[in-house]
């Protein structure tokens, strides 16, 4: 098997008496697509924003590449944070900047570049999630929802990370968008040789992108591949990949993998 | 250490080494920008020494090579030309080449083709803020004959946000200020012995313009930038869109209660700050000039026109309709950013006290007209 990046092992998170996560166990290994599912309010967010740095566990430990980041400084936890790419659920672009000041921001903000260096890189980037070059000189509002979804993606790979987290990155995407940005993941998956940890809901992502599945379930995650998580015979997971709306995808998935 | 170039007759071999990541990109540029005027005909880059790279690494040498190319230059690479370089080759060949910023030449129409844009914009503000208006008062005067359209429990929620929780601070302002007043006319005043003026001034002050003036100040900071924040906050969450889809009338349910709140608010604001100036005038009188409590409000009464506190109070509502009107129409004026809503607020505020010290100097000018 290959490398482990993510290590995580036993963590607790609680707010006040409500506990989200109790001794939870998560591993992802080098150049896979995990994907994190959970039922709404299981803390699948909570349990991305632990591993981001963003907050601290009750207990517990989190390694990224063996750097235990429960532990850490503020400033070596910044050092930490720039080895990894985010997007957010609604893409976080900030509202008033151009796209290309919003990619151009976590480059200026760690190196110094000059302005046609950032340019050059910033119109890569652009290119690279297969938006026109036109849409650089744009703010975000100027967008179309899957357009941002991709400039927050073309944000998040700024600083050259080998590791990218994802928060519903097809949420509120029509198929078509939702599809095409599962293509453009993939390709820049291989093409980059990411380590891709997403949390998602969309079936067809899952069965499209992902190598392996964590299932948070009471407050533990389960995780196994994609064809083991839909042979789980645990009572959610299974009405979860089983449901009305999942056999569509399943078969549509099986599909995809048998092509 | 990041290149290493050798000249062999028309053929330059570049030994590239070390490690072409992000954090060592300024120092590869400045590497790669001594190679600028070197003459051949061939480039050969060698990248066996090659420890890192990556795609910001890739660009920075995939540029340069490209600008050797456009030069005429041949490119070989020796061994396999690294993924990166292919991603990036394929990225900006399949889309459209990306253009730069554009670049920002001498153009001397453009001071005129600004202003014109200035004007046509403040044009279309002027007009934007009078169908404002116009709204505002469409809504207003409907109400008369369905009172349904003043929405009871919003009109008295911000009756109690813009005037109950404001009275404090009001009380204070006009507090302080009378005794400034007070203080300053005392010493001037004394030097005539006419210290009993001191009540006059006062009072008079205070009725006929600084107790209004100031509190229409506050609650323009205070109420006129809530208004506009929590509009504007509305509009960029798609709120007053909602309101608009439902069926209702987003002046109706957001604008009109804050301006009738306000309206109604500010001139029971004015009659306590009033109170409150005229006796810390009184406190002032009785500790630094011994004029007893009883002969300060005889004099009170003295000083006073049977107009000097209506003089004063009737501006309160027209300086809670510039404030709320101001308020309401840049918080609906708020679009796709964050920072147009702080821009707004801010306009919002400075605006409405702008025109509240213009509307009390034209009220000055009026009531020396009337002779009151």
């Amino acid at each position: 098997m290959s490398r482990g990046v993510i290590e995580v092992r036993g963590i607790v998170n609680r707010f006040g008496m409500q506990v989200v996560h109790d001794g939870l166990d998560m591993d992802v290994f080098e150049g896979e697509v995990f994907g994190i599912v959970g039922g709404s309010g299981s803390g699948k967010s909570v349990l991305m924003r632990t591993i981001l740095g963003l907050q601290r566990p009750a207990a517990g430990t989190v390694k990224l590449y063996g750097r235990d980041i429960t532990t850490l400084s503020e400033q070596e936890l910044r050092h930490v944070k720039r080895g990894y790419g985010v997007t957010f659920q609604h893409g976080a672009l900030f509202s008033s900047l151009t796209v290309r000041q919003n990619i151009e921001l976590p480059m200026a903000e760690f190196f110094q570049l000059d302005k046609a260096t950032l340019d050059g890189l910033a119109a890569l980037k652009v290119a690279m999630v297969g938006l026109p070059a036109e849409a650089l000189d744009k703010y975000p509002a100027q967008l179309s929802g899957g357009m941002i979804k991709r400039a927050a993606l073309a944000r998040s790979l700024a600083l050259d990370p080998k590791l990218l987290f994802l928060d519903e990155p097809t949420a509120g995407l029509d198929p078509i968008a939702a599809a095409g940005f599962d293509e453009l993941l993939l390709d820049l998956q291989r093409n980059l040789e990411l380590t891709v940890v997403m949390v998602t809901h969309d079936l067809d992502t899952i069965f499209r992108t992902c190598n392996r599945v964590g299932v948070i379930v009471e407050r533990r995650m389960t995780s196994d591949t994609v064809e083991g998580i839909v042979a789980n015979p645990q009572p959610w997971i299974r009405e979860y990949f089983h449901g009305p709306r999942a056999r569509a995808a399943t078969q549509a998935g099986a599909a995809d993998r048998g092509a | 250490m990041f290149l290493d170039p050798h000249q062999q007759g028309g053929v330059v071999t570049l030994r590239v080494s070390g490690r072409w990541l992000i954090e060592n990109l300024a120092a590869i540029e400045l590497e790669l920008g001594r190679l600028d005027g070197i003459q051949a005909q061939t480039l050969v880059i060698d990248t066996t020494g090659l420890e890192e790279l990556d795609l910001s690494g890739a660009w920075a040498l995939f540029e340069r090579v490209r600008r050797f190319e456009q030069a005429g230059l041949k490119a070989e690479w020796r061994g396999r030309t690294p993924d990166q370089i292919r991603f990036i080759e394929h990225t900006l060949t399949v889309s459209k080449r990306p253009v730069a910023a554009a670049e920002v030449g001498l153009d001397l129409a453009e001071p005129v083709r600004s202003l014109g844009r200035w004007a046509v914009t403040q044009a279309a503000s002027a007009k934007i803020s009078l169908a404002f208006l116009g709204r505002i008062c469409s809504v207003l005067g409907s109400a008369f004959t369905s009172p349904k359209r003043v929405r009871l429990a919003a009109l008295v929620r911000h009756v109690i946000e813009t005037g109950m929780h404001a009275v404090p601070i009001v009380s204070l302002i006009a507090f302080l200020i009378s005794v400034i007043i007070a203080y300053m006319g005392a010493n001037e005043l004394r030097r005539f012995g006419a210290e009993i003026f001191v009540v006059d001034l006062v009072t008079i002050g205070v009725l006929r313009e600084l107790g209004v003036l100031l509190t229409a100040i506050i609650v323009a900071g205070r109420s006129g930038s809530a208004f506009a924040a929590e509009i504007g906050v509305m509009k960029l969450n798609e709120e007053v869109d909602a309101l608009h889809a439902i069926g209702t009338n987003p002046v109706e349910v957001l604008v009109i209660p804050r301006v009738l709140g306000l309206v109604i608010a500010l001139p029971l604001l004015t009659v306590i700050a009033d109170a409150v100036g005229l006796t810390g005038g009184g406190l002032l009188c009785y500790y630094l000039l011994d004029i007893p409590p009883a002969q300060y409000l005889a004099r009170v009464q003295e000083s006073i026109a049977p107009t000097t506190f209506w003089v004063g109070i009737i501006k309160a509502p027209v300086f809670a309709f510039l404030i709320a009107y101001i308020g309401t129409l840049r918080g609906m004026q708020v679009r796709e950013s964050s920072r147009e809503l702080g821009r707004l607020t801010t306009v919002a505020v400075v605006q409405s006290i702008f025109l509240v010290i213009l509307a009390d100097a034209l009220f000055a000018v009026l009531f020396l007209e009337l002779d009151i």
